[in-house]
């Protein structure tokens, strides 16, 4: 355990390194990322991988840009998984799965989603969304919340 | 009486030694505070007008059902089972998603310098949008920036390879010299492999001989 945090600390030293998929561009009040178990506090330059998730508090919200140019904020309590991001910037073929757990969400399609329509798929508790090329927003609300 | 108890010692043993399955299954559960979400109250999707003007679609399954929403503010919202196809307006999704929106990184852009002939010396005019470039891409944090050099046709290609790549070196400069990371800027040399302007070869074509700055 102590490793695997020694090696996700150093991941973020160094700054942008393979598996890195977007880079947090803003972020204000409590924002976490959670990565292979462990939970870093999230600050505005840190890189955000494929499988992580972006956790913010009753005060927080963040921003993340992709490496496809897509972009997604996620406002106060609210839990975003990025279960897979793949990108290829020669041919700009890639798949973007994104699940919004609770909590809301800002998106704005990027360069996957010109190049094929599928590409990018949103899922809430209740539903999934298919996104060709926009800007859209998404709210789930616990009950009795 | 001895052998009662014994015997209710044996079975105590027995029930201890054994491993606990049931704690495991405990501790491979997610934490109750979230990740955990029992049948939703509430949740709306809502597809913006991007600044631009165009609103592009999100088509929403849920279950059988299906929204497709292609006009500004076009909503599907589901609520306690029931779900419906609405429409919002823009001070009420400022008043939901006020903090996401605001959150929203600045989406990419994409900047052109231009140079004389067979130079990385940039043109008169150039050399004035450089200061208002610079400025822009200071406003952003953290910015990924791709710097692309190319050539017109004049010339041959490796002559126009190594001039494309010191044309996006000298521009990386630039933006070193501003105070940008120079590990969050990477260069390209294209040559006269893509041309802004399609011509045939040895034409000097000035909107070739260009830098694309990409920063996200």
């Amino acid at each position: 355990m102590r490793w695997t945090l020694l090696v996700c600390l150093f991941c973020f030293a160094a700054g942008a390194v393979a598996g890195d998929v977007g880079r947090i561009k803003a972020a204000t009040g409590s924002v976490f990322l959670e990565r292979q178990g462990g939970r870093l506090p999230a600050t505005v330059g840190m890189p955000v991988q494929e499988s992580d998730s972006l956790v913010t508090g009753a005060d927080g919200s963040a921003g993340v840009t992709f490496s496809d140019s897509s972009v997604l904020s996620v406002g106060p309590s609210s839990v975003l998984a990025i279960e897979h991001y793949a990108f290829d910037s020669t041919t700009h073929n890639g798949h973007f799965d994104a699940s919004l757990k609770k909590g809301t969400l800002a998106v704005i399609s990027g360069k996957m989603v010109k190049h094929s329509p599928d590409a990018m798929r949103v899922r809430t508790p209740s539903a999934i969304m298919g996104v060709r090329g926009t800007e859209f927003v998404v709210k789930v609300t616990e009950p009795g919340s | 009486m001895f052998a009662l108890v014994f015997g209710a010692l044996v079975v105590l043993g027995a029930i201890y030694a054994q491993p606990a399955p049931l704690e495991e299954t405990v501790l491979v559960l997610p934490s109750p505070d979230e990740h955990v979400v029992q049948p939703p109250l509430e949740e709306t999707v809502v597809v913006l007008p991007s600044p631009d003007g165009h609103t592009g679609t999100v088509v929403v399954q849920r279950g059988g059902e299906r929204h497709v929403l292609n006009r500004p503010f076009a909503a599907s919202r589901t609520s306690g089972g029931q779900s419906e196809m609405t429409q919002l307006s823009d001070a009420e999704v400022r008043q939901s998603f006020g903090a996401a929106l605001k959150a929203l990184p600045a989406p990419p852009s994409t900047f052109l310098l231009y140079f004389v002939t067979a130079t990385d010396e940039l043109t008169d005019a150039s050399k004035d949008e450089l200061k208002q470039i610079l400025a822009a891409l200071k406003e952003r944090p953290v910015p990924d920036i791709m710097v692309i050099g190319h050539t017109d046709t004049v010339g041959e290609l490796e002559t126009n390879d190594l001039l494309s790549a010191q044309r996006a070196e000298r521009v990386k400069g630039f933006l070193v010299e501003i105070g940008i990371p120079a590990a969050q800027i990477q260069t390209a040399g294209r040559g006269e492999r893509e041309l802004l302007v399609p011509t045939a070869d040895n034409i000097d074509e000035p909107r070739n001989r260009r830098v694309e700055i990409n920063v996200r």
